[in-house]
């Protein structure tokens, strides 16, 4: 999805930015659009909102997942293991 | 009667972060949480012919981590000596008093309660993830836990970076659905 010049941008392009925003993708002038967006539509504030809950939340939680290499090693030996 | 089928060859990609978590909130250890998930995974093959359908893939799966977690505590226990609490303070001059240092609570410390919340969290939250499609499950593990780049993922699945975060917006608010059932 492409944003265009114009300031005011459609609810759909604001969500679009924000899930960038969340992982520092959006350019400043994504983020200045997003902001006059915000200032007076409250379903992208409602989902703004929610988007940054959820990223606060991942953050303290402290995921881990396994690497890839890691998982591609379970997977031989798994194999390995099936064929016998 | 079986509804629920076994399939080992998607154990690793379904369910490895899943008990890996369960895991590493259980024993701390991020090399013995993997020893762990791959032995669990190993007795699964095993016991395969007893699978009855039960219950799902999962849950089976997770009951028999749960053993080998136990086993695990059993084994380090066993070694003798390692459970007991060596006291060596001594009364002269220099050392005395350490005690009381090691002892002094630490207000910027996160208290017990808020570190299980967290742990617990994360277990929900890979429990959410395993709702998503496959394909989003990996994109959005790959982009908010692994942190890798756009460019990096778009690579991999050979997709272009709109469908991207198409597939991101779509993950993130399923996410934050299931979440705000589950956790909230």
């Amino acid at each position: 999805m492409k944003t265009d010049n114009n300031l005011f941008i459609s609810c759909e392009q604001a969500k679009y930015i924000c899930d960038k925003n969340q992982y520092g993708d959006a350019s400043i002038i994504e983020v200045i659009k997003l902001n006059i967006r915000l200032i007076y539509c409250k379903a992208t504030r409602a989902y703004s909102k929610k988007n940054t809950k959820l990223t606060n939340v991942i953050k303290t939680s402290n995921l881990q997942t396994l690497s890839s290499s890691k998982k591609k090693d379970m997977k031989n030996q798994l194999h390995k293991k099936l064929s016998k | 009667m079986s509804i629920n089928t076994i399939n080992p060859d998607t154990w690793v990609d379904k369910y490895s972060d899943y008990l890996f978590n369960f895991t590493i909130v259980r024993v701390n250890d991020k090399e013995i949480a993997q020893d762990l998930v791959q032995e669990t995974f190993f007795a699964g093959l095993k016991s395969m012919k007893n699978f009855k359908g039960e219950a799902s893939e999962r849950t089976w799966l997770i009951s028999i981590l749960k053993r080998k977690i136990i086993d695990h505590y059993r084994k380090i226990n066993s070694n003798k000596g390692k459970a007991e609490v060596r006291i060596n303070y001594t009364s002269d001059g220099e050392t005395e008093g350490d005690w009381l240092e090691e002892r002094v609570a630490d207000p910027f410390d996160q208290n017990a309660e808020s570190e299980i919340e967290n742990k617990e969290l994360g277990v929900a939250i890979h429990n959410c993830i395993g709702k998503l499609p496959e394909k989003q499950a990996q994109i959005f593990k790959m982009k908010t836990i692994e942190g890798f780049d756009t460019e990096a993922i778009c690579n991999v699945f050979d997709i272009t970076a709109s469908n991207l975060w198409v597939i991101i917006h779509r993950a993130r608010t399923a996410m934050a659905e299931c979440l705000e059932k589950n956790w909230f």
